[in-house]
């Protein structure tokens, strides 16, 4: 199994100078399966770049897995250029907003609407499909399977383990440690924080045997308390995490739109010395922060 | 125990789809929602004072889509596994609906319904804690106490007519309330409560609770001696109003539990009683009524 890192910045597309070595187009991740199978984890602007490459291997068959569908997931979905050519099938994976009553097939359908897009969907001439995921419930593509799992942030959003051949791969998508609302003196407090453990304790025990976790790494530790419920997690909760797990890598990704690429690598080597991270250390895992191009042969 | 066809179910269930939830849990999401720092325990506190909000979330938690190992019979519980802004959205969504009408064409005032099944909630909780240790979950206890009576609302919205004779047939004959919808509707409130629950995958104890409070010769558990032992003790001091006071000749619920003096348990709760009624009618919008 092959991952690729096409769009690693969070929020915002984030292109410029300081932003050249990890670069700013927002959350895409290309997995290619052992039989050669076509995974999109998310489609934001990443997803144009890869389209590009892709149109050098037509027939194109895409699975697109849509994490959750705030815009930095989304935007570049109208710009996947194999959707427009016959021939090519896209088929488009992703969760049901209990909030709308929708499913992923309202994606495409808010994007392309007449005053914000010119195309309609019945122009694309790909075969499209939408399917709407079952939590827990595994899908298989070619010779890998796909399991979304139920994580936190403001809107519905799925976490996904690829496995194949034994190899196993986990993106977060957006995702903020369960927290308890009430403070320790609050009546609700204890029992609150036994539905959070509990809930983590088998968030943990569906990502048991992984080998590489990729998880939003938005914020440092420092910056978290004023970023409190938006939904994203810390560099040094999952390095801390990703050791709780025995994984054998953590790739650190949606990068705050703000931070340029020294101002990253200053936070991230902060965060390792903070966990008194030993690289090389028989059962520390080997942590990176992710950038495009990036690519990690399972 | 009669049942109700299941055309009269599916348009009830449908029906409650689109029913409003209560005046100040309304204004008060309404208010909190308008600051984007609300506090998420603020939105739960809301949330769970309102049967009609508890109920539409409790749905959606246990719907099959989230295919749980458990079924969840709590707001805050809703919450881990949604996340508060979903919460939030559902929240609004419900508020946007409008508000239930104090006064229906039943004559069931709603507000008084609701210091009713807020007082019961709080009732039955705390009895889960004082007489019912590890053999009834408080939480499970309170959400009984609050949904216990949600057929009654039901058949005020939408089956007025019918349930104003219900209420008339009550009063003028001194039947208790259920056996007078029997007679009009065909099924007591419990039984309809019990069809919708069911209908939106709530928890079974949770539903046989709602469906056999008024039917004594229904299995015993010690979350149903809590309920009925509350629901008992709240009518007795006539605290808001079920359509159904308490009558001397009613027998007192779970004497096996709390003794058969209904007094002596009042007494053991009155400590937290007061705080629970005041809350209770703070919240309900209902002043003191004795």
């Amino acid at each position: 199994m092959k991952v690729r890192f096409w769009g690693v910045r969070g929020s915002i597309p984030s292109p410029g100078q300081h932003t050249q070595r990890y670069g700013g187009n927002t959350t895409c991740i290309e997995v290619r399966s052992d039989d050669n199978s076509l995974i999109v984890l998310d489609a934001g602007t990443g997803v144009f770049p890869l389209a590009q490459e892709l149109l050098r291997q037509m027939p194109v068959k895409a699975n697109i897995f849509i994490t959750h569908s705030h815009w930095d997931h989304i935007h570049g979905l109208p710009f996947f250029t194999p959707l427009y050519i016959p021939g090519n099938s896209v088929r488009i994976h992703g969760a049901y907003d209990v909030v709308s009553g929708r499913g992923p097939d309202q994606v495409m359908e808010v994007q392309l609407q007449y005053s914000y897009f010119p195309v309609r969907e019945a122009e694309m001439k790909a075969g499209i499909e939408y399917e709407t995921l079952s939590i827990n419930e595994p899908v298989p593509v070619g010779d890998a399977t796909v399991t979304p799992l139920l994580l936190n942030h403001p809107v519905v959003n799925l976490g996904y383990r690829i496995e194949c051949n034994g190899k196993s791969v986990f993106f977060t998508g957006d995702h903020e440690p369960w927290l308890n609302i009430y403070a320790p003196e609050d009546e609700g407090y204890a029992e609150f924080q036994q539905m959070v453990d509990m809930q983590q304790g088998q968030l943990d025990a569906a990502l048991k045997g992984l080998d590489v976790l990729i998880a939003d790494s938005s914020y440092t530790a420092a910056e978290y308390p004023t970023k409190i419920g938006w939904g994203h997690g810390t560099l040094e909760g999952n390095i801390a995490w990703a050791r709780r797990l025995g994984v054998k890598k953590l790739v650190c990704t949606h990068h705050e739109p703000t931070r340029s690429d020294d101002q990253l690598e200053q936070a991230f080597a902060a965060a390792l010395a903070s966990s008194d991270y030993e690289p090389g250390k028989p059962g520390e895992p080997e942590i990176m922060l992710s950038r495009e191009g990036l690519e990690i042969v399972l | 125990m009669s049942a109700l066809t299941p055309e009269l179910e599916r348009k009830l269930g449908m029906a409650v789809e689109r029913m409003p939830a209560f005046p100040r849990s309304v204004q008060k999401i309404l208010e909190l929602t308008r600051n984007i720092n609300c506090l998420p325990k603020e939105l739960v506190a809301v949330i769970e004072k309102d049967p009609v909000m508890t109920v539409k979330i409790l749905k959606v938690i246990n719907s099959a889509y989230y295919s749980l190992p458990s079924k969840i019979t709590s707001v805050s519980q809703s919450v881990v596994y949604l996340g508060i802004n979903t919460i939030k959205n559902l929240a609004l969504g419900f508020a946007a609906v409008g508000i239930l009408p104090r006064m229906n064409a039943a004559g069931f005032d709603i507000q008084r319904y609701l210091l009713h099944s807020l007082v019961v909630a709080g009732v039955a909780r705390q009895l889960a804690t004082q007489f019912a240790k590890s053999e009834a979950d408080p939480g499970d206890c309170y959400i009984a106490g609050l949904l216990h009576d949600f057929g009654k609302v039901v058949f005020a919205q939408f089956l007025a007519e019918e349930f104003r004779n219900v209420l008339e047939v009550s009063a003028v004959e001194g039947l208790p309330l259920n056996a007078a919808e029997e007679r009009v509707i065909g099924v007591d409130h419990g039984v309809v409560g019990a069809l919708l629950a069911k209908r939106w995958a709530f928890p079974e104890h949770l539903v046989n609770c709602i469906r056999d409070h008024h039917h004594a010769d229904a299995a015993p558990s010690a979350m149903m001696d809590c309920l009925r032992m509350a629901d008992q003790i709240v009518r007795l001091r006539e605290i808001g109003d079920s359509g159904n006071p308490w009558r001397e000749t009613e027998a007192v619920a779970a004497p096996g539990r709390f003794g058969d003096d209904i007094m002596a348990t009042v007494n053991a709760i009155s400590g937290s009683l007061d705080k629970i009624v005041e809350d209770a009618q703070m919240f309900a919008q209902v002043g003191s009524e004795k």
